[in-house]
């Protein structure tokens, strides 16, 4: 569908890690069904910050990764409590992969005192320690050193604890991608670098911020292992995160896995977005990952348009109350403006 | 290191080799590859992974080669480091120190030569302590792996050689508290690090002209004690700060003006402030020996604030 340098046109699976036979749970109707339903609650999560966003009723702004659902849900099939993923700052999807509570996060990103942060945090700021989630992050790049870190803590304990950072093509630039491949391969630490290729560095096509159509081609120079897979199906996210996230545990060193994606709004809500056609976001919704699992599981599982539509209405109704929970709490105490600056 | 596992040591040339000023020579052999690690050439990496291990439960302390070199390990310093316990509304702390070489006087040249501590003061949720001898060093790094909070530790390279007593016992120094190291009754002079040691001499040649200096070192540049100074100040009516950092939103610049807004009726005369002129620092020996406010100087500034009273 998409050739040439003007797309990803690539849904090849290149697995040159050690242990790929460990095969995902993935075609399991149960674990699809689950899957859905982790990618609808992201979407209908971002629609309604977007709208919030729009309508003015939300302070802020922030970036949605509306269309890219399948790489956070994919990846956190990977997941064991314990592990830790350290985000960026497309990275409510992320959040709410990891198990975030989306009453929480929607009153964060109202600036509530019942957020997720406290209302001191926000969008690209808010972090469920919990749950191992360390955070979305504004600083481009940032994600992979504090990833590294968490990473050595799992590696000094001994433990089977592994690390994601979750980057986008962007990232794949700054200095920290160089750094901490090198750094995660040297000290065999237990790291999955994800990358979210979504054709974009902000306004700029990745054809005008990088020489390479694979960024997993880089892993190869720090002696890491590399996956690519298409990142619009949930499946090969899954299966590509499950093994290099089992490699990790095997204490067999990091990993990165690139998930070719795409997001079908702007860098942020409200961009004018004059460096792309709507013509080329309509190409990549043919891909949609909710659609095209949504299709699966009809076709392939004979599950009925009536379960994925009770999902849907009960994610609808997370939602709608998460909204409702948002906007309706506190704000935050003026008077305690200056707490949690120092222990 | 001994009583706490979490406790681990990292930077560049920190192990075998035992850093590059000899800071932790002996620590690799004596706690391993696990607790004592090398890094690459990385600051913005192996700074963000050491924060990273903080939240994690470890308590990372980090050597940064040279106080210039920050630039590459500001990002998770001021970005991670001091925010993650503000912007994650309290749920994380990040006990991490990063030790780093500061100060001039070695003819190391503008980049491996500036002291920065100003820089780290003003950023809030970074601690910033500044040793002047070696009981302070070891006392204030206790202090600093105890805290539950990132603090940067800042070393003046034209301090290492120098020899005092430490006590074997473990013992800590509270960040947040300076000591006045001569009592005196005309003049408060406020001077850390090196410039501690100038302004003792300074004190000692103005004892003959019967001018007695009171010399407070304020070990910890941020949270700074001004009670002390103000109490000094009080008693003596008269400032001097000798600050070896550039003046401008410098940390002598703040010292004067907390005093002058807390104690402007207590002072006699106008506060003096003593710094390096606003260039980087030189590299020829004339030129740095110019650059760096000697006791002269500082013994002139006294004499200046109080005939000006």
């Amino acid at each position: 569908m998409m050739t040439g340098k003007t797309g990803h046109g690539v849904t090849l699976v290149r697995m040159d890690m050690v242990g790929t036979s460990v095969q995902a749970d993935s075609d399991q109707v149960e674990t699809l069904l689950g899957f859905y339903k982790s990618m609808v609650r992201i979407r209908f999560f971002e629609e309604a910050v977007e709208t919030a966003i729009l309508a003015g009723r939300m302070p802020g702004f922030c970036h949605l990764s509306i269309g890219q659902e399948a790489v956070p849900v994919g990846v956190s099939a990977a997941l064991r409590p314990g592990d830790y993923v350290a985000s960026n700052h497309r990275g409510h999807g992320h959040a709410l992969a990891m198990g975030c509570d989306p009453k929480a996060m929607m009153a964060e990103l109202f600036g509530r005192s019942a957020g997720l942060s406290g209302g001191r945090g926000g969008s690209m700021h808010m972090a469920d320690v919990s749950k191992g989630f360390l955070g979305t992050d504004g600083i481009v790049g940032a994600s992979l050193p504090l990833a590294c870190g968490a990473a050595l803590s799992a590696l000094l304990r001994d433990s089977e604890q592994v690390a994601i950072a979750f980057l986008g093509d962007g990232a794949s630039d700054i200095g920290t991608f160089s750094e901490s491949l090198n750094l995660a391969s040297l000290w065999l630490l237990p790291v999955v670098f994800v990358v979210e290729n979504n054709l974009y560095s902000e306004g700029t096509s990745q054809v005008r911020h990088q020489r390479v159509d694979d960024i997993a081609e880089r892993a190869a120079g720090y002696g890491l292992p590399s996956a690519v897979v298409d990142g619009m199906d949930v499946s090969a996210v899954a299966t590509a995160a499950i093994s290099a996230a089992d490699r990790s545990r095997k204490h067999l060193g990091p990993s990165l896995v690139e998930c070719k994606t795409y997001r079908y709004r702007g860098h942020y809500v409200g961009e004018p977005e004059g460096y792309r056609t709507a013509a080329e976001v309509e190409q990549y919704r043919e891909l949609d990952p909710l659609q095209s699992l949504k299709r699966r599981l009809i076709a392939g599982h004979g599950v009925t348009e009536q379960v994925l539509g009770t999902i849907e209405a009960d994610v609808r109704a997370e939602i709608d109350g998460a909204v409702a929970y948002g906007a309706a709490g506190m704000p935050p105490d003026p008077g305690e403006i200056e707490r949690f600056t120092y222990v | 290191m001994e009583t706490d596992d979490r406790v681990i040591v990292l930077g560049e040339d920190v192990g075998p080799y035992g850093g590059v000023f000899g800071a932790t020579r002996g620590l690799h052999e004596r706690f391993g590859e696990r607790r004592v690690l090398d890094t690459p050439i990385s600051e913005t990496t192996f700074v963000g992974a050491a924060v990273g291990a903080a939240m994690c439960g470890f308590r990372p302390v980090v050597e940064l080669m040279f106080a210039d070199f920050v630039g590459f390990g500001f990002n998770p310093l001021v970005n991670q480091a001091a925010k993650a316990h503000y912007m994650f509304g309290g749920q994380v702390t990040v006990p991490l120190v990063v030790r780093t070489a500061i100060g001039a006087g070695l003819r190391a040249g503008p980049q491996h030569s500036q002291m920065m501590y100003s820089l780290f003061a003003h950023v809030p949720g970074l601690k910033t302590v500044a040793p002047a001898t070696p009981y302070e060093a070891k006392g204030l790094i206790m202090s600093a792996i105890e805290d539950g909070g990132p603090v940067v530790f800042c070393e003046h390279k034209a301090l290492y050689a120098d020899r005092g007593d430490v006590p074997e016992p473990p013992y800590k120094i509270q960040i947040g508290s300076a000591n006045v190291v001569r009592e005196g009754t005309d003049v408060t002079v406020v001077a850390a690090c090196q410039m501690l040691k100038r302004a003792l001499t300074a004190a000692e040649a103005l004892e003959a002209s019967g001018i007695s200096l009171e010399i407070i070192n304020p070990r910890t540049i941020f949270p700074l004690d001004t009670s002390l100074i103000l109490e000094s100040v009080a008693k003596t009516r008269h400032l001097v700060v000798v600050d070896e950092d550039n003046a401008f939103c410098g940390f002598g610049s703040e010292v004067v003006s907390t005093v002058t807004r807390e104690a402007f009726g207590a002072l006699a005369a106008g506060p003096v402030l003593v710094t390096p002129p606003h260039t980087p620092v030189p590299f020829s020996p004339v030129l740095e020996d110019t650059y760096l406010p000697g006791s002269d100087a500082i013994a002139q500034a006294a004499r200046h604030v109080l005939e000006s009273a």
